[in-house]
């Protein structure tokens, strides 16, 4: 059946649409242009003739002031960072929720009450005894020190606590009756069964982990270290003499640090959307 | 295939001072089907889940063979499960279903290959057998749960309510086959439902509980026919047996001021029971008030009041019923309850000339 079209929602939603690209737009025409254009002209809304050399550029190009950190290279390291935090965090908070819901031990309901209490509680409140933690253990500049401190999760333990709970209780019975001990239930049964749990809390957390700016500020001197959100941060900070900051070298950087957060919602919400349709529970 | 005995088993919850199960005494031959019937919360499911490990055991021991079973995980008792929502993994092929608890128990490739190909031709579950739970009707995926069953080749299956989450006609279809298939396994099997139905045509042997002890134990027709106390005699057949109040008076029974048979039992007031069926329209007997009919088909249940009590007569006859009418009773058939205790009294019974004292 022909759906009637309505133009005013149309307008509406390509109101909407226009709105929320127009930045991005905005952002990968105007590195396609020379900085002394954009600094000159404003943004630009058409494309330029620098593109190609703008982004070989930021990406091949040793930059920084040891002049060893090239775009590739902090592209790496954000992508270790997203991928660090997502992994990591699914396995402790998937552990930590199975222990509080399928093992009786005392306190196991305040316990998770602390945890989960910690949500108010955001990195900045404890940056500092973290910073130290990790300085004395001596995991400065190292990527453990950059992404197992912030593993702990609470939001991650609260979504997996609450869908182990709503796993029928059945189940694990016909898998005691069926002889599979607590580590065979949880990687033969629950895992698979959180496929779709773990899609979601993977676009959240690598996102996260890729956005994260002021911890790796701090934890790293070490410009090998540097993530993509700083890099674009130091193109900016370039203001000696009558130097203009590399705008388009920014721009580029930032239409970089969206493909894989971008490419990572697009990848794993089919897998979420699936599973949300498909399973029978 | 192994005897179940259960002595003296009982469960009190931790928290709690009164008993959810007590004092249960069964002893299930070799191959029995062995039906746990109850209203809810009488403790069966808490009977069953004891005896295939789920819940520990406060009190007596439960043997599987000859072997004490209390201590034991449910994976080493050797029994096997079929629950009332399937409990099927649902991401696993009916297959991998099925070969789960093979696999963990450590059996050959070829073995559980032989296996769930035997059981998949039993249940005729063949073409299903790469399809996930989620694309099964609710009849499939209960074969399924019994064919994760039969692949254990346990000494026991445990059924806790099975047929529950299917619909009318299912049921009934289903509870042939599950018939079937426990005679020509010749597995033990015990059977937990609250369907009264169910448990006549699917048992050997009925127990019946309430408020976690056992009322009666016994086959099925047995127990129809004289149930132990007024709880069986109501909760087994439909419509329900009636109970009425009356006396025993000079060594006869006093309906209403109707003389309805002898019995030599102890004067004053019991219980009287009269099955439906056991009752008939006719010129003589019982004033009997006719409030409604239900009509069945075959039959109708015709529900009416006698000097004030509830009482439900099985008409086969199809002409119209005036709204009073006598109903002749088979004194042969009586049911006589103490009316303290509920408990049956046996007795002997002649009959004698229906008339008003």
């Amino acid at each position: 059946m022909m759906q009637k079209i309505k133009p005013l929602d149309h307008l509406i939603l390509i109101a909407g649409v226009l709105f929320l690209i127009a930045p991005v737009v905005m952002a990968l025409m105007s590195s396609t242009h020379t900085p002394t254009d954009i600094h000159s002209n404003g943004l630009y809304l058409t494309p330029g003739s620098h593109g190609g050399e703008t982004y070989r550029k930021v990406l091949t190009h040793k930059g920084g002031f040891t002049g060893d950190v090239t775009g590739l290279r902090m592209l790496m390291n954000s992508m270790i960072m997203g991928i660090g935090f997502a992994v990591g965090k699914i396995v402790l908070s998937m552990m930590a929720a199975y222990a509080l819901v399928y093992f009786r031990f005392r306190f196991a309901t305040i316990l998770f009450w602390m945890i989960f209490t910690t949500l108010l509680l955001p990195l900045e409140v404890r940056i500092m005894p973290s910073y130290q933690v990790m300085s004395t253990l001596g995991l400065l500049n190292t990527y453990t020190g950059l992404i197992v401190p912030l593993l702990a999760s609470a939001t991650g333990t609260f979504f997996f606590r609450q869908f182990f709970r709503s796993v029928p209780d059945e189940l694990l019975e016909a898998a005691r009756i069926d002889g599979a001990g607590p580590f065979k239930f949880f990687i033969d049964i629950l895992v698979p069964l959180s496929r779709t749990m773990m899609a979601a809390i993977f676009i959240i957390m690598f996102i996260y982990g890729w956005n994260q700016y002021l911890w790796p500020l701090l934890m790293t001197t070490d410009e090998t270290f540097y993530t993509l959100m700083r890099g674009i941060k130091s193109i900016l900070q370039v203001w000696i003499g009558s130097q203009i900051p590399d705008y388009n070298e920014a721009f580029a950087l930032a239409v970089l640090a969206m493909i894989p957060p971008v490419a990572v919602v697009v990848i794993f919400q089919r897998m979420f959307i699936k599973g949300l349709t498909e399973s029978d529970k | 295939m192994a005897h179940l005995s259960l002595r003296g088993v009982g469960k009190t919850y931790a928290g709690s001072t009164q008993p959810a199960v007590s004092g249960i005494d069964i002893e299930i031959e070799d191959g029995e089907f062995i039906v746990l019937v109850g209203p809810s919360g009488c403790g069966k499911s808490t009977l069953l889940r004891m005896v295939a490990g789920l819940e520990t055991i406060t009190d007596g021991e439960v043997r599987i063979g000859d072997r004490l079973v209390n201590k034991l995980d449910p994976a080493e008792r050797d029994i096997a499960m079929v629950f009332q929502n399937y409990a099927l993994y649902p991401h696993m092929t009916v297959r991998d279903n099925m070969a789960y608890g093979l696999k963990n128990r450590g059996e050959s490739r070829q073995v559980i290959e032989e296996r769930v190909a035997e059981a998949a031709r039993m249940l005729e579950l063949g073409p299903y057998l790469d399809r996930k739970p989620r694309a099964l009707s609710g009849g499939q995926r209960q074969r399924v749960a019994m064919g994760r069953a039969i692949v254990r080749q346990p000494a026991a299956f445990l059924f806790d309510e099975p047929l529950s989450n299917l619909d009318a006609k299912l049921r009934v279809s289903m509870r042939m086959e599950i018939r079937k298939l426990q005679k020509r396994l010749a597995t033990t099997s015990l059977y937990v439902t609250h369907d009264q139905l169910e448990a006549m045509t699917l048992a050997d042997r009925l127990v019946v509980l309430n408020g976690g002890r056992v009322e009666q134990i016994g086959a099925p027709l047995e127990i129809y026919r004289s149930p132990a106390s007024t709880f069986v005699a109501s909760f087994i057949g439909a419509p329900a047996m009636s109970l009425l109040d009356a006396r025993i008076e000079g060594g006869g029974i006093v309906l209403e001021g109707h003389r309805l048979g002898r019995a030599d039992c102890a004067e004053g007031p019991v219980t009287l029971g009269l099955r439906a069926e056991d009752l008939r329209i006719s010129d003589q007997g019982l004033p009997f008030v006719v409030e409604h009919v239900e009509e069945l088909g075959a039959q109708r249940i015709v529900h009416g009041v006698v000097g004030g009590q509830p009482l439900a007569v099985i008409d086969t006859s199809e002409r119209q019923l005036p709204g009073k009418v006598l109903v002749a009773v088979d004194p042969a058939r009586l049911h006589l309850f103490d009316t303290m205790s509920g408990r049956r009294i046996e007795a002997s019974r002649a009959p004698v000339l229906e008339g008003a004292v």
